[in-house]
């Protein structure tokens, strides 16, 4: 289990009162929260359920079904890659297994320098230009081996710098 | 002051347009050139991503696919002007995959700031709203079920008679669900209009409102979606300004509240009950029915759930009539359907056509063929729970049953090209390993049938007992389409036994000695 990193069960409770402690809108908390702390620490579970009257299961019932919410830490970049029909039709799937290799890192996985975290998704509604990844939200058609490497080059040296 | 049309849509933006449109700022600037840009939506030619469309005297010349490297060599060509460039495609209305669509729903997509509710009301906006506010609810409802319009994220279900049946369920609290969890590969009709025209998704979701007696509604949009998301919440705050939302909507009795819901992810809260209990806060597992969501829905109340297409099809067939709207279209299958052409197609995009058009016209004359130049092998239609078909049923018209007659489904109107490439054991392989990932658990033959479903597969691809293994492949995919509780389950099958039944042959291969991926 991953350390919860210190303030984040105050801006659990406070992000909770901003949705008015309503239990239906728990997916939206736990994107704020994920938004705020980078990802939702297991302990938090017991707060949210607190403030929203519901059971510390029921939270974490929701927190494990959505594929959106991670228990651990991500890197510095999330890179969705699209796995689904329309990509797999111009290659994606090459370009998937390639991606892996070059960060060293399988989907689920960071890499070991902690830049990348990788997650396969399916669709990303840019099946005319497949294949498609995401990256932090910004989306990339038209994927090929070099293409990928060129974005990661990039981000690389903004790291770097 | 010359107007310069760069599309801020998604697709778009993934293949540079932001560059493009800070370089042209930055040309014309230089050069000391009155530009005007904006940032329109999608007109559906996504091969020619970023499409940049200069306004001229004659119409928008459109230049495409252009990069950032282009951009003096435009301004040389005096493309302001509308000027000749190899890029240049005259003007964008002539383009013939333009040209010969039947845009109703996506009539303005991509030509107005699709933020800016003036060019909205200046291009037919708010017709329909303007004439619905003046009639009787069961007037709205009538009208719909003229038209002929069924759903247009799949299953195809009469509008009309779904919303009749919030209309007439009496309770306090009424609910509009529009479902943008646009989650089927090969689909992105919902994002292109989310994103180019919203204020037209608003003006049928306030309508479908006032026709059934609901004040409240959510846009349950798919995380994956982060453009159309900040699109919508600013077209809903630009309209609730405007009074086209919020309470006494133009003055009228009418008030509607509408709230755009974010989703975590999950493809099976595209499925209508799962998608209310995801919108409740909770996991998104599917509903037993009965009751119907348009009886007991959203927290129990009567609940209209309608795709994103369906809702923003209503402002056109308010504003123009049922029977404009109904002479589209072939069968019992009325109006347009908005093509999606995707995957391995050389000019990918959207093509709103009347129902009846044939497979072949889609993908051999708007998609000019495969994107790698090899021969069409298979297409899938309908989204990941649709079926294969080979390149020798293509003509088949895209009407609900004529696809239905060959044990496939136009669904949400996707349609994704293979070429000869594709080893169609592997393809009936993924589509049981997506159920295995999407399941959402609550019954059985999903959950525990899709992976025995590629245990079974993989036994047939090693070459494991093939004849029984295949039978047992039958047997298991019959067990899942009558024993499971919804289309997840229920449907994996399609693609799974249309790959076994139209390509045979991939299934009889020697095995290979390295492993599937």
């Amino acid at each position: 289990m991953s350390k919860t990193p210190p303030g984040s069960k105050k801006r659990a409770r406070e992000i909770c009162e901003a949705h008015g402690n309503r239990p239906d809108e728990l997916l939206e908390i736990l994107h704020d929260v994920q938004h705020a702390v980078g990802f939702v620490p297991e302990a938090l579970s017991a707060a949210i359920a607190d403030a929203l009257n519901l059971s510390r299961a029921e939270v974490y019932g929701v927190i494990s079904f959505y594929h959106d919410f991670r228990r651990e830490p991500p890197g510095r970049h999330m890179i969705k890659m699209c796995r689904a029909e329309a990509c797999q039709a111009v290659n994606g799937g090459a370009v998937c297994r390639h991606a892996q290799e070059r960060l060293g890192a399988k989907f689920g996985e960071t890499s070991a320098d902690g830049n990348y975290t990788l997650d396969a998704v399916y669709c990303l509604g840019n099946c005319a230009l497949s294949p498609a990844i995401m990256i932090d939200g910004n989306l990339y058609g038209r994927v090929d081996k070099e293409r990928f490497d060129a974005i990661i080059a990039e981000l690389d040296q903004e790291e770097a710098a | 002051m010359t107007k310069v049309f760069i599309p801020r849509d998604a697709s778009a933006l993934s293949v540079g347009a932001e560059a493009v449109a800070n370089a042209i700022a930055k040309e014309a600037k230089k050069q000391k050139k009155a530009v005007q840009i904006i940032r329109n939506g999608s007109r559906g030619m996504l091969w020619l991503e970023p499409l940049v469309e200069v306004e001229t005297k004659k119409g928008r010349v459109a230049y495409g696919p252009v990069t950032p490297a282009n951009v003096p060599d435009l301004f040389k060509a005096k493309f302001l002007e509308g000027g000749k460039h190899k890029l240049c495609h005259g003007l964008t209305e002539d383009i013939p995959f333009f040209k010969k669509q039947e845009r109703l729903t996506f009539a303005r997509c991509g030509i107005i700031d699709p933020l800016s509710i003036d060019d909205y009301h200046a291009h037919g906006g708010f017709n329909g709203l303007e004439k619905a506010l003046k009639m009787k609810p069961a007037d709205i409802v009538a009208e719909v079920a003229t038209s002929g319009l069924r759903g247009r994220g799949g299953a195809g279900f009469p509008t009309g008679i779904k919303w009749k049946t919030v209309l007439d369920t009496k309770a306090y609290q009424k609910y509009i669900c529009c479902n943008a969890d646009e989650g089927d590969s090969g689909t992105f009709s919902d994002r292109i209009l989310m994103e180019g025209d919203p204020f037209c998704l608003i003006e049928g979701i306030v309508i479908a409102g006032i026709a059934t007696g609901a004040t409240r509604g959510y846009i349950y949009l798919r995380s994956e979606y982060p453009h159309a998301l900040a699109i919508l919440r600013e077209a809903i705050e630009v309209a609730r300004a405007a009074s086209w939302l919020g309470p006494a909507i133009q003055g009228s009795p009418y008030e509607f509240e509408l709230t755009v819901r974010v989703g975590a992810g999950a493809y099976i809260c595209g499925e209508e009950t799962s998608m209310l209990d995801s919108l409740e806060g909770k996991r998104g597992m599917v509903r037993y029915k009965p009751p119907l969501p348009a009886i007991e829905g959203l927290f129990g109340k009567p609940t209209v759930i309608n795709n994103v297409i369906s809702l923003a099809s209503v402002p056109i067939i308010l504003a123009k009539g049922g029977e404009h709207y109904r002479d589209f279209g072939v069968g019992k299958s009325r109006g347009t359907l908005a093509f999606q052409l995707a995957g391995n197609v050389k000019r990918g995009g959207l093509v709103e056509k009347a129902f009846g058009v044939t497979a072949r016209e889609l993908i051999e004359d708007y998609g000019s063929g495969t994107l790698s130049g090899r021969a069409v092998r298979a297409v899938q239609f309908g989204g990941p729970l649709g079926s294969y078909l080979p390149e020798s049923k293509l003509d088949t018209p895209m009407d609900y049953e004529a696809f239905i007659a060959e044990d496939a489904m136009v669904g949400h109107g996707g349609v994704v090209v293979f070429d000869d490439t594709v080893d169609m054991a592997q393809q009936a392989r993924f589509a049981m390993e997506f159920c295995v990932i999407e399941s959402c658990g609550k019954c059985t033959p999903c959950r525990i049938g899709s992976v025995r479903g590629v245990e079974v597969i993989d036994r047939i691809i090693d070459d494991v007992d093939r004849e029984n293994n295949i039978e047992l492949l039958k047997d298991l995919c019959n067990t899942m389409t009558d024993g499971s509780m919804c289309a997840m389950g229920g449907l994996t099958p399609m693609p799974v036994m249309s790959a076994l039944n139209h390509f045979p042959e991939d299934f009889n291969r020697p095995a290979q000695a390295e492993a599937a991926e």
